[in-house]
């Protein structure tokens, strides 16, 4: 089958002729890939931060597709069923997921504690391959798969195997109240959805910065954010207090992670030294932009084993720091009223709709921002296969 | 060889320890659990408590999946989980180092920065295994430089001959260097 393959760090290859996957245990299926997005999260592995990502790894955790063949104990799914696959592979059974957290499931990941069981994320997220393929492997086939709703648009189903919860979670983290100021901080897919998402939760005031100007016109319309830039200011937390009073965001998000910019100390020890897991400037900002017993809502990606953060101002300003991968299937029901309601739109932040034979083009435009890029969507050869 | 704490630690032993602490001790305690309040989890609501995590060595688990490849895994968890991705087992020399660097916690540089180094160890094997099958790298597609090429030829023109630039004073240097000597 045509699969992405990691060769390296910045080395992406088509596999012409990977072998398809099968069934390894009674509760999995088999998922014939009818969209997948590259997530900025992926762009880690791709520039190679991202600790035991092995050479022919498949990646991709946000994807649709249709049941091809379904394992022994599976009773939910059926074949022909077409489903969005949440990027959590969860059992459903641990007391992790008993209590909804599916990002954090204690029976999917051997390789790291740390780190839940997700698709195609290195090792460190279990090994499995992901859906940057025309099949995929999907374990605990009864948990987290769900049917896509009849009527709704494929590229928004697919949006909701990570990007939308995860903005929505981004935004839920921050304990958002009724006329807040929320400050979010990078202006990718995630950053976008955390911001739009704010104003559900009662925020009356959102301000995106970013560094690329062509991502903040895009908050400004998709998210209806105040947006900036902060190649244009002299200490972007110096303009946020300005911007609130001198009092501080009521909440800041990181929609950033170990990928961010600004600051020559995080860049030098955290990409180019690899002394620190990535540059941590987007979550030093939060903190340093937060109001005194604040909120910071961690949604942006860092690796083990650490970054330089701020700790004392946390604790001499009394923040509450939530953070956690998304928990894709908790969130689902209410997400997908949403977007049935006709409340969110989530389709409007894909830019490109690329064949997954060039995926190798994919992420270098996505890696550099070209083109406009907003978020790519790959579309395999046999997503539309009878 | 000098035994360490937690090679003497029993395991499994956090439930009982807590279960015996609250049937003998807590009674004896002032003020044990009057302030406790469900509802101040500041994780609420992205953790629907409901006390499963006191439940930790009696939840329902799947059946093992078979384990037919090498499967390393974090000396933080007794053994593997009941699944596990089968996407590319250890091998070669990375995969030696790989081992080496599963027998540190996830909490110590060793494991991660091993890890860093198998990686990198890894990318080169990769090269040199397409080498004997034949396949040569193209990085005009495999790295991208053909959507470089479309969407940002100034400046993929003005890097690729700083490059190009470098890697030639970089040869020249070392060919006088071998001169002289």
């Amino acid at each position: 089958m045509l699969a992405m393959n990691f060769r390296g760090p910045r080395q992406i290859r088509l596999d012409r002729n990977k072998p398809e996957p099968e069934i390894k245990h009674p509760y999995d299926a088999i998922v014939r890939v009818t969209r997948s997005l590259i997530c900025g999260s992926d762009l880690h592995l791709y520039h190679g931060r991202v600790p035991d990502t092995r050479v022919g790894m498949t990646f991709g955790h946000e994807f649709t597709g249709v049941v091809e063949a379904v394992g022994s104990g599976v009773q939910k799914l059926k074949v022909g069923d077409h489903v969005l696959v949440p990027f959590n592979v969860a059992c459903g059974t641990c007391p992790h997921c008993k209590q909804e957290l599916y990002g954090n499931c204690n029976e999917s990941n051997p390789e790291a504690t740390a780190v839940g069981g997700f698709f195609g994320y290195a090792h460190t997220g279990g090994g499995y391959d992901g859906g940057q393929a025309e099949y995929v492997r999907v374990p605990y086939a009864d948990v987290s798969p769900t049917k896509i709703p009849e009527g709704m648009d494929l590229e928004n189903a697919v949006l909701l195997t990570d990007v939308v919860p995860t903005g929505y979670q981004a935004a839920e983290q921050g304990g958002i109240q009724k006329g807040d100021t929320v400050v979010v901080f990078g202006a990718g897919p995630v950053g976008l959805m955390a911001a739009r998402f704010a104003w559900f939760f009662g925020a009356t005031r959102v301000i995106v910065i970013d560094h690329v100007d062509y991502r903040l016109e895009f908050a400004r319309k998709f998210a209806f954010a105040e947006a900036y830039n902060f190649r244009e200011m002299k200490d972007p937390v110096v303009f946020l207090k300005k911007a609130t009073d001198y009092f501080g965001a009521d909440v800041c998000i990181d929609a950033v992670g170990c990928d961010g910019t600004g600051n020559a100390l995080q860049s030098i020890t955290g990409k180019g030294l690899l002394l620190q897991a990535g540059d941590a400037t987007a979550l030093h900002w939060a903190i340093n932009s937060v109001k005194k017993g604040g909120i910071v809502s961690i949604i942006g990606v860092y690796g083990p084993p650490w970054n330089l953060a701020p700790i004392g101002s946390l604790m001499n300003k009394g923040i509450t720091v939530r953070a956690n991968q998304a928990s894709v299937k908790r969130l689902l029901p209410k997400l997908i009223d949403h977007i049935m309601s006709g409340r969110i739109n989530p389709k409007e932040i894909i830019t490109h709709r690329l064949p997954l034979e060039e995926v190798p083009d994919a992420y270098r435009m996505f890696s550099s921002k070209l083109d406009h890029i907003v978020k790519p969507l790959l579309i395999p050869p046999r997503a539309h296969a009878a | 060889m000098q035994t360490v704490l937690e090679d003497r630690i029993g395991e499994f032993q956090d439930r009982k320890i807590a279960n015996r602490n609250q049937r003998n001790r807590t009674k004896d305690i002032p003020g044990w659990g009057m302030d406790a309040d469900p509802e101040n989890d500041p994780t609420y609501p992205m953790k629907h408590w409901n006390g499963a995590d006191h439940e930790r060595l009696s939840y329902e688990k799947a059946p093992q999946q078979p384990l037919d490849i090498e499967v390393l895994h974090s000396v933080e968890r007794p053994g593997i989980t009941r699944v596990f991705g089968t996407s590319s087992p250890p091998s070669g020399l990375s995969g030696a180092v790989r081992r080496y660097a599963y027998q540190f916690s996830e909490a110590t540089a060793t494991h991660w920065m091993t890890l860093i180094l198998a990686d990198r160890i890894n990318a080169i094997e990769g090269k040199l295994s397409d080498l004997t099958h034949g396949i040569l790298p193209n990085p005009w597609i495999e790295r991208g430089w053909r959507a470089e090429w479309k969407y940002n030829r100034p400046a993929f023109i003005q890097k690729t001959a700083t490059t190009a630039l470098l890697i030639t004073a970089g040869f020249m240097l070392l060919n006088r260097k071998n001169k002289r000597t």
